[in-house]
């Protein structure tokens, strides 16, 4: 198999997706030329076509460069593959994930121990093969993968099981450190409480009420995975969206990310104790989030977006006094944040996430941005109006929580930018185009989400309703890498260490 | 550091005053559809085959779902506010309204009839000003929810609403908290977790469903994963549905539940009451 030459091209995805072919016996083999080339992996999932029991396996490639993205399509013999992960280390959650839920073991996979659904847990079969409805059955029980202490001080080394209700408002997980005095030996985290099944519920819904769905997988970054859902039903059914929609979209993205990136300024001083800092950033979180309520009716931007444009206008009449007394009272903020000096000593060299772990890793969004990587979904595969748009990619060589939190301090300003230029230049017009893919039809969407990249891929069954729907979330992927910033590091860091990455766990667990 | 103190106090006061004054926030907020059945013509259930957690449902004279009779059925508590319903009817029976979704004791009484002018919500409007000062702890817990509940969980104490004015406060121990406030479907992960909590808290204890999803499942009831929300694992004494409720009207559902405390324990039955875990 040449891995230039792609076998079929679907035409769903007219250039900038290829679809390749590729036999389970070469799998690893085009894998290793793929990343000797620089390129990554994004993601892998299966599916099951004409609700038969058979897989299909696909792999998402990222290639260096402005290549298309490819995906690789692979049909597991006997419900087995080759894991790729000892190859491609990110891969082996994917791999975790499709052994539990749909039913593909994978060879010599380094860490089979599952997943998604948590030790104890017994599902009648794994959830996503087609068939009558799955039935769950748990008895908690203690998880296998925590190391064993031993040696003459292995007496001393604590074991702290934190969570998975945890103080303060925050997301159910449960953190496992095993610690000696202030070093964290080892650390775990347990991320799947909150599987709700949310891939499963796509099933059967008609694809323009998915999208009411996609809006709660991780309502912080409700506009990204609207956007990424519609997209990837707009390439199924082939529809260009009006330019008008395509603008008003990008301003609802950059408005999510403005108040995200708020809030995470705002809980990150949190963590450092810098009072009047967290007070200031979560105001300023809050007056966005007023702001979107009176231009869209929902503070989190909710209910909009549709397959084909928006369901309807957004007002936005005081939406730039708004965003000038938000970027009025932000400027001076940040400034201070960058001179207050018992904050910024929390933050530098805190988390050090080296470029090559973060690619190899899979970390994205400010994230990999932080670490030197210079990957952006907004400026790679340019959607929405993001290619008309002038654009601007902020990253760091800093590798350490400041690095992460000043990526996202340039985006703010960024973001305000974009908001403001698509203010000037909205052209008139349409909103929305008539979106009705076909049956047996599928197509790839993407986004770079507040958190980094998202990706759905949506496949349409033979009566035009939702057969499978994947998501691939950033927190997904950022998860996977914290813990290697964590291992080595010290107790009174992690809090900090953690807000840095500023991670949720619904985006994760699904 | 000394800038920062300067910049506080010459920032000046950003809290909101409300339930004083009339400035609560949510200025064209959009909330829970509004349903006028006598506008309700032809019974063409669009608004029930666009309604995606099945808040609106066609009802024959039994109360059995039956598409062929044209009686709607709106039941708030399953609402996620996605605002489809306005949208796919064709006489007006459903339209966008600014309600916040607000608190009530009784499950049923978030059926369409007694929703919004519920004797609860006409109760609370006169009263409100009366509960200032009784203070109030409270344990959260999220049972799997979208993260959007917590999103306006954390912005309760950021200085606009500043939930410490009205004496309310999170607290990191059920030991020490008066109200468990949950939000999410119920995992069946964290179900237990969700069980132990309430079990070591102290009496009076109360429980507050916050979200759609901890009302009744939301848009993930009956998954695999997934329970119906509170109902059936403990007992709950405000329903708080929306998706996600705004701060103001957790607030609200907050001072509601506070007006009741007095009378939960003079009632002196709760330890039979209560303990339905």
């Amino acid at each position: 198999m040449s891995t230039a030459e792609p076998k079929t091209r679907s035409p769903a995805f007219p250039g900038r997706i290829s679809l390749t072919d590729v036999e389970p016996g070469e799998l690893r083999a085009a894998c290793q030329n793929a990343l000797a080339t620089g390129a990554r992996m994004q993601m892998a999932y299966a599916w099951f076509p004409d609700r038969s029991s058979q897989p299909e396996v696909r792999y998402l490639l990222h290639w260096r460069g402005r290549h298309p993205l490819q995906l690789w399509r692979t049909r597991p013999q006997a419900d087995s593959l080759p894991s790729l992960a000892p190859l491609a280390p990110l891969l082996s959650w994917y791999e975790r994930e499709i052994t539990e839920l749909c039913g593909v073991t994978f060879q010599d996979q380094p860490q089979p121990d599952p997943l998604v659904l948590l030790p104890g847990a017994r599902a009648t079969r794994p959830p996503l093969i087609p068939g009558p409805p799955v039935s769950l059955e748990y008895t908690p029980a203690a998880h296998s993968g925590l190391p064993e202490m031993t040696g003459p001080a292995s007496g001393d080394v604590q074991w702290l099981p934190f969570g998975p209700i945890r103080a303060d408002v925050l997301e159910s997980a449960q953190f496992d450190f095993f610690y000696l005095g202030e070093a964290i030996l080892h650390y775990h985290p347990q991320l799947f409480f909150k599987h709700r099944g949310m891939e499963k519920r796509f099933e059967g819904v008609r694809p323009e009420l998915g999208v009411v769905l996609a809006e709660r997988v991780s309502a912080v970054g409700g506009v990204a995975h609207a956007l990424a859902y519609c997209q990837a039903l707009e390439a199924a059914a082939r529809c260009t969206v009006p330019p008008r929609a395509a603008y008003l979209r990008v301003l609802l993205a950059e408005l999510e990310r403005l108040y995200n990136h708020l809030h995470y300024l705002g809980h990150l001083c949190h963590t450092t104790t810098l009072k009047v800092g967290e007070a200031q950033g979560k105001y300023l979180e809050e007056l966005a989030k007023q702001m979107n309520a009176r231009a869209t009716g929902s503070r989190l931007l909710r209910s909009l977006l549709t397959p084909g444009g928006l369901r309807r206008e957004p007002s936005l009449a005081g939406l730039t006094q708004a965003l000038e007394q938000i970027e009025r009272e932000y400027l001076p903020y940040a400034a201070m944040l960058e001179a207050s000096t018992t904050h910024l000593d929390r933050l530098i060299t805190t988390g050090h996430l080296s470029p090559q772990l973060a690619f190899d890793q899979g970390a994205t969004g400010p994230i990999e941005r932080a670490s030197g990587l210079d990957r952006d979904l907004r400026r790679d595969y340019p959607y929405a109006a993001y290619g008309e748009l002038p654009f601007e990619l902020v990253s760091s060589e800093g590798c350490d929580a400041h690095a992460r939190a000043q990526v996202r301090m340039a985006e703010i300003t960024r973001s305000i930018e974009l908001i403001r230029c698509i203010e000037r230049e909205l052209p008139a017009g349409a909103i929305r185009a008539p979106c009705e893919p076909q049956a047996r039809t599928e197509g790839l969407g993407w986004a770079e989400s507040p958190r980094g990249s998202l990706y759905y891929a949506v496949h349409l069954n033979d009566i035009g309703t939702l057969a499978r729907v994947k998501i691939k979330s950033p927190s997904f992927s950022n998860w996977r890498v914290f813990p290697f910033t964590v291992h080595d590091s010290n107790m009174m860091d992690y809090a900090i260490n953690e807000a840095s990455f500023g991670l949720t766990i619904a985006g994760c667990a699904r | 550091m000394p800038f920062w103190s300067w910049y506080g106090l010459n920032s000046g006061k950003a809290s909101m005053r409300w339930p004083k004054g009339e400035e609560d926030g949510q200025e064209r907020l959009l909330g829970m559809p509004r349903f006028e059945p006598a506008k309700c013509k032809d019974g063409c259930q669009r608004c029930a085959e666009a309604c995606l957690p099945a808040a609106i449902r066609v009802l024959d004279a039994a109360g059995r779902v039956d598409a062929s009779i044209p009686r709607v059925e709106v039941d708030y508590g399953r609402c996620v506010v996605c605002q489809m319903c306005v949208e796919v009817c064709p006489t007006g029976a459903f339209s966008a309204s600014q309600d916040w979704a607000f608190g009530v004791r009784h499950r049923e009484d978030l059926l369409w009839r007694d929703a919004v002018n519920s004797p609860d919500a006409q109760e609370l409007r006169g009263e409100i000003r009366r509960v200032f000062g009784r203070s109030l702890h409270i344990r959260h817990v999220d049972s799997g929810s979208c993260n959007g509940c917590e999103s306006e969980l954390q912005a309760l104490n950021n200085p606009y609403y500043n939930l410490h004015r009205l004496g309310i406060f999170f607290t990191a121990s059920p030991r020490f908290a008066d109200l468990l406030l949950v939000t999410g479907p119920v995992t069946y992960a964290l179900r237990g977790p969700l069980l132990e909590a309430y079990g070591a808290m102290a009496e009076p204890r109360f429980v507050m469903a916050v979200g759609t999803c901890a009302v009744s499942g939301g848009v993930v009831a009956g998954s695999y994963s997934c329970g119906q929300g509170l109902d059936g694992v403990i007992p709950v004494d405000v329903y708080l549905p929306g998706c996600p409720p705004n701060p103001t009207a957790i607030i609200h559902a907050l001072l509601m539940l506070l007006q009741r405390m007095p009378q939960r324990v003079k009632r002196g039955q709760l330890a039979a009451g209560v303990d339905h875990a």
